[in-house]
């Protein structure tokens, strides 16, 4: 168990910087999801940590200490790949026991032949079979020990890495990606399994994928990476209601928040589609702004509630698609183009084929993004006499 | 909108079925045909004249032959140039095997490592392979002239003496054998490299964070098992190669001196060409194509039954 804390992380590969200055502290048994696009820089930053790229600038701690000088093997870390990297000449068993077995036999100890003249290899080898087993019966993997990983499925594979990381009892895991080799359903199990796992080692994990569904499910903290920067970092239900960057809001959540242009008018509220939130922002007047609207927290309107001062949009329904418990709704509003206003209702929801109708919202829950696409709050939320949010339509034409 | 229907073809196409094999075998012999003649004229019918031709005593030119049986393999049995040829022939193989097969890997793993210079080496390496033998020979020949040559200078320079390197009855061999490495080394390097390339970095890196430090734990815990199938192939080609020895002797020994460098392929090509001992090179040939057989075969059950990762 271990503290890590990331100060100043630099990296450039050529004159293009890959990482600009990452800090990033990671509490001890803390498990944190660095997550992002592929390019952003997440699976660089655990390869530093690891100490398989040396970093430009800044420097690693564990537990306080620098370890940056320190050679990966010495470093107390233990890494899972996207491919597993298990040696495919070794069994099971081998697989998992090479790290122990370098760490406690020497070199001549481990040379063909002249390894037999050891009078302590043979107590040796039974001391790090014993560690072998108890990992493999923690993982289930007890039947498998002395098959090769050709003749392993994904998911098998995918333990024995595990089991190679575990037997070293390291500080810190750090996994990069290695779900994303396993089928759909095996990587809903293996999310599971792996926060339990979790759980049961209290071992600082560091967690590096490209989907958003494993880093909220998995981690105690998310870090959102976009090119060489931390974006937002906080636990999984902070980034998802409160993104502070529209790409964080865009990354988060399945499906992607719906993000309707907007202008700041006069009064600093923003108007979207000539539709004003009653909201100040802060905003100078007149400048262009994002807001950002889950697809549960907006839905059709139910028949005949016209109220003063709405506006009216033609919403037509798209398509609509059934996901069994919910349905994801497509709406085309006039003013966006082709870029579908997408709601998630109940399956019982009625919500016909007729293709008009209202959208409604309450504008508390709008995210506003100003031009640069930074998390703008707003402030003077207009509320009615009862303490709830003024609800927005958005209302249906007659045609389109 | 049309519907695809899967039900099983009606019986009417089964007569026609018979009749479909048919054409598809006849075409398949249609094609294999000409492979097969070709197989037959170039490999096939001239093995069965040399297997007959070497229980006969025919020489060339002569109008006929009788039957002998074993007596061409009994005399080579006992005959001092053969069983020297044969001799020589194991040693050089002996040389050359572990040395291009060792030297090829090194030279392969350094060059592995390189990164903007390695096509450079890669090219040196592999330019004796490229290069006509019989003319690198030549300057060989040249290069190691106990007089003009630049070695033997070499050698005088730092007080090591003077040696006549292919006229050296104990030195003629292992000369030949150095040369034959030099062939051999970028071809093999071209073989390692090939299967440095096929492992994946993954391994290196997790090798690396389960506590292979350096070199050597690296090289023995990834690289080395992980080419073993590599170096089988390579073991196999080159005592192949290095058994069939021939075009530096014919050009720079000539078997000399005093039958020090007598190999398997010149002993045949003198009985048969010099000295028109037709049927008796034929028994040669016989014996030395039963020893690359061997290697063939053990390539094939010993090297296709390995796993292959």
């Amino acid at each position: 168990m271990a503290t890590v804390a990331l100060k100043g992380i630099t990296k450039n590969f050529g004159p293009a910087p890959v990482l600009n200055g990452i800090d990033l502290d990671i509490a001890e048994g803390e498990f944190l999801t660095l997550v992002g696009a592929s390019g952003c820089g997440k699976s660089t930053l655990i390869r530093i940590i690891a100490g398989l790229e040396p970093q430009s600038a800044g420097s690693v701690m564990v537990n306080g200490a620098p370890i940056d000088h320190l050679r990966p093997h010495e470093r107390r870390v233990a890494m899972v790949f996207q491919s597993y990297a298990l040696y495919p000449h070794m069994t099971v068993a081998g697989n998992i026991g090479l790290p122990l077995t370098m760490q406690h036999l020497s070199l001549w100890e481990r040379l063909p032949l002249i390894k037999l003249l050891s009078p302590r290899r043979r107590r040796v080898m039974a001391e790090i079979g014993a560690e072998v087993r108890a990992v493999a019966s923690q993982l289930q993997i007890e039947a498998l020990l002395g098959r090769r990983p050709a003749a392993l499925s994904g998911g098998q594979r995918q333990r024995v890495a595990l089991g190679r990381a575990m037997v070293r009892h390291p500080d810190v895991f750090l996994m990069d990606e290695p779900l994303s080799n396993l089928d759909a359903k095996l990587r809903v199990h293996m999310r599971t399994e792996l926060a339990e796992l979790h759980a049961r080692l209290k071992t600082t994990f560091i967690y590096v994928t490209h989907d958003q569904v494993e880093a909220m499910t998995m981690s105690d903290r998310v870090a959102m990476m976009d090119a060489g920067h931390i974006l937002q970092l906080g636990k999984p239900a902070e980034l998802y209601a409160r993104p502070a960057n529209v790409r964080v809001a865009q990354f988060i959540g399945s499906p992607a928040i719906n993000l309707l242009p907007a202008r700041i008018g006069e009064d600093g509220a923003p108007e979207v589609l000539g539709c004003r939130l009653p909201m100040a922002t802060g905003l100078p007047a007149g400048s262009s702004a994002t807001v950002g609207i889950r697809p549960e927290a907006i839905a059709p309107a139910d028949a005949g509630k016209p109220e003063a001062g709405q506006v009216s949009l033609p919403a037509v329904l798209r398509r609509a698609e059934n996901l069994g418990a919910e349905f994801i709704l497509h709406f085309d509003v006039a003013g966006l183009g082709d870029q579908p206003v997408l709601c998630r209702v109940p399956a019982d929801h009625e919500h016909g084929t007729h293709g008009r109708t209202d959208l409604v919202f309450d504008a508390a829950q709008a995210h506003v993004f100003d031009a640069e696409g930074n998390r703008v709050e707003p402030s003077g939320l207009a509320q009615r006499a009862s303490g709830k949010p003024v609800r927005l339509y958005l209302t249906g034409g007659t045609e389109r | 909108m049309s519907t695809l229907s899967l039900a099983r073809a009606p019986a009417g196409r089964r007569a026609f079925g018979g009749r479909q094999a048919l054409i598809e075998k006849l075409t398949g012999i249609g094609f294999a045909t000409p492979a097969i003649i070709l197989l037959l004229l170039i490999d096939l019918v001239p093995l069965g004249v040399l297997g007959v031709l070497s229980f006969t005593d025919y020489e060339l030119g002569g109008t006929d032959a009788k039957y002998v049986g074993l007596a061409n393999f009994s005399k080579a049995m006992a005959d001092p140039v053969f069983r020297r040829s044969m001799w020589n022939t194991l040693l050089y193989v002996a040389i050359v095997l572990p040395g291009s097969v060792g030297l090829g890997l090194l030279v392969a793993i350094l060059v592995h490592g390189r990164k903007r210079t390695r096509s450079f080496y890669e090219m040196v390496y592999f330019l004796p392979v490229t290069a006509t033998l019989i003319a690198m020979a030549t300057v060989w020949q040249f290069l190691l002239h106990p007089k003009l040559g630049p070695v033997n200078a070499f050698l005088r320079l730092i007080g090591a003496g003077e040696y006549a390197f292919l006229s050296e009855p104990s030195l003629a061999l292992p000369t030949l054998a150095v040369i034959g490495m030099w062939q051999l080394i970028g071809f093999n390097m071209v073989l390692f490299l090939a299967g440095l390339s096929s492992i994946p970095k993954d391994l290196y890196e997790a090798a690396e964070i389960d506590g292979c430090a350096n070199g050597i734990d690296r090289f023995l815990t990834i690289t080395w098992p992980l080419l073993g199938p590599m170096t089988m192939f390579v073991i196999v080609t080159t005592s192949i190669t290095a058994f069939k020895i021939f075009d530096t002797v014919a050009v720079m020994t000539r078997g000399g001196p005093m039958g020090s460098s007598e190999v398997l392929l010149y002993a045949i090509s003198l009985e048969g060409f010099q000295y028109f001992h037709t049927a008796y090179a034929a028994a040669l040939t016989v014996i030395f194509l039963a020893f690359i057989l061997a290697f063939a075969v053990i390539q094939a059950f010993v090297l296709d039954r390995r796993v292959h990762y």
